[in-house]
């Protein structure tokens, strides 16, 4: 199991448990996490599961996509060099102790 | 005291939105979400993508069992709704009567089922239960015929060629999706499927099934070991239609989604309402569709919000690694306009209504701000923003 830890924009955190090869976006709906929608389902196709990855992490997450990044300018919340569509975070073991931050709105 | 609170028939993504968005409204009454199918409410869209090649049931659940406990929503699966009785306010389960404050329908659709003899032998691909049957049909090499060149039957035509399956598409259109996309989008995918080795059969209707394929009425035989029956949905909107609401293509609401009783709403792929942009009245097989109405819904019970139903359309649909992407919502009267490569813009008498993208995100996600920005925009606009 992995652990990633979302920051919301209060400052709460919560960390989730997840299996390898699941999404960022994939394991907080799957644990009924709020500030994330993830409405097409890891598709590409709608923005709403947008996250800014922590500082510490950014390396290891690796670069967003062409399409990630066309996909993020609909984002609803302001778009940084750390933002990612979370759908398209794929969870293995290097990424054990992830943190993330929800951005003020999804939709 | 306690209250009736809210029922929400149809447990499918747009059913569960509504069910969450209530509770996010602050709504406190009791909300039930009543579901024909078994176990949890799940993702659609993936059935004809890819689950068929990975077969993750559990990674299609919209949201965890601890989700219905720990937000008070009471969820009714396997259950089957006999009658709605509206002057009671109450939906009759068998003998069993629940009584709603508000009622939401969301219950979908199912297979069109087209004038063809021996069509029983067809498989479907509606349900996870479907999918998990069509996938266990693909473990061997098969031939393979689908009737109707929709989404639907298209994806599963990439998926099936993708596992070495000899497959045909069976249109009775001359073009491919032609209800959704402009015939330059259908020519596009046409020679894509060609490509693949897919054998498309355009401008011919299915009249028989047999044990050896599919009949066309040109008389042509084309061979299958198994036939995928895609050619269109159908609302379900009997129970609605039995207890007296308007009905037509579905079931009808005005701009408010309300139905012709103000005490039900109905949403998704069930409800036909009125275009924010023109007024005519459509009805629309999307997930953006269900899950915006429900949102709009649960504002309205919740906040007593009387903002009306505005939200611009949207569709996907992956074939292979062609990703269709459609912003706006085009009628059948409308022209089109090839702006660039894969990107097609389709007008009629208001302006632009919509634009669709082949692999081209940037260009999507710029028509889809330009379109919901309502500003009324002109090809010359449009090809100084893509080319931007």
């Amino acid at each position: 199991m992995i652990k990633v830890t979302y920051v919301a924009q209060d400052g709460s955190a919560t960390t989730i448990e997840a299996e390898e090869g699941t999404s960022v976006m994939q394991a907080a709906v799957s644990n009924d996490l709020d500030g994330i929608v993830g409405e097409c389902g890891g598709s590409m196709m709608c923005a709403t599961c947008h996250c800014y990855v922590d500082e510490a992490w950014e390396e290891r997450t690796g670069a967003r996509s062409a399409d990630e990044e066309e996909m993020l300018e609909g984002a609803a919340a302001e778009v940084t060099g750390r933002s990612r569509l979370s759908c398209q975070i794929r969870l293995d073991p290097s990424l054990d102790g992830l943190v993330v931050h929800l951005p003020e709105e999804q939709l | 005291m306690s209250q009736p609170g809210v029922l929400i028939l149809g447990a499918g993504q747009g059913g569960l939105q509504a069910a969450i968005s209530l509770r996010q409204n602050g709504y406190a009454g009791p909300v039930t979400l009543v579901g024909a199918e078994p176990g949890l409410p799940y993702q659609r869209p993936p059935l004809s993508k890819a689950y068929l090649l990975e077969g993750k049931a559990e990674a299609l659940a919209l949201r965890p069992e601890s989700f219905f406990t720990s937000k008070a929503i009471t969820l009714r699966p396997g259950t089957w709704v006999d009658a709605i009785d509206r002057a009671a306010r109450q939906i009759r389960i068998g003998s069993e009567m629940l009584p709603y404050d508000h009622l939401i329908l969301a219950t979908g659709t199912r297979n069109l089922r087209p004038p063809i003899a021996g069509l029983e032998r067809a498989l479907d691909l509606r349900t996870l239960a479907d999918a998990a049957a069509l996938r266990m049909a693909l473990a061997d090499p098969q031939r393979i015929a689908v009737i109707g060149g929709g989404f639907i039957g298209l994806e599963f035509a990439a998926v099936a060629r993708k596992l070495g399956h000899e497959v045909s598409v069976i249109e009775a259109a001359p073009r491919l999706m032609a209800r959704a996309v402009s015939p330059a989008m259908s020519r596009h995918f046409e020679h894509w499927h060609r490509a693949q080795g897919v054998a498309l059969h355009l401008g011919q209707p299915a009249v028989a099934v047999d044990e050896g394929g599919v009949t066309l009425a040109d008389g042509t035989h084309v061979a299958a070991g198994f036939v995928l029956l895609a050619a269109g949905v159908r609302p379900n909107s009997e129970l609605a239609e039995a207890a007296g609401l308007a009905t037509g293509n579905g079931v009808t609401v005005d701009a408010g989604l309300r139905t012709s009783d103000p005490a039900i709403f109905a949403l998704g792929d069930c409800a036909c309402f009125p275009d924010p942009r023109t007024g005519a009245p459509v009805r629309l097989e999307s997930v953006q569709a269900a899950t915006d109405h429900a949102r709009l819904i649960a504002a309205r019970i919740a906040k007593g919000e009387t903002a009306d139903y505005a939200a611009l359309p949207w569709f996907w649909s992956d074939q292979g690694d062609q990703k269709l992407q459609i912003a706006g919502l085009a009628g059948p009267e409308t022209t089109e306009e090839v702006v660039a490569e894969g990107v097609v813009a389709r007008f009629d008498a208001l302006g632009l209504a919509a634009v669709e993208t082949v692999n081209n995100a940037r260009a999507h996600m710029k028509a889809r701000r330009m379109l919901a920005s309502g500003s009324a925009a002109g090809l010359a606009a449009l090809e100084e923003l893509i080319a931007a």
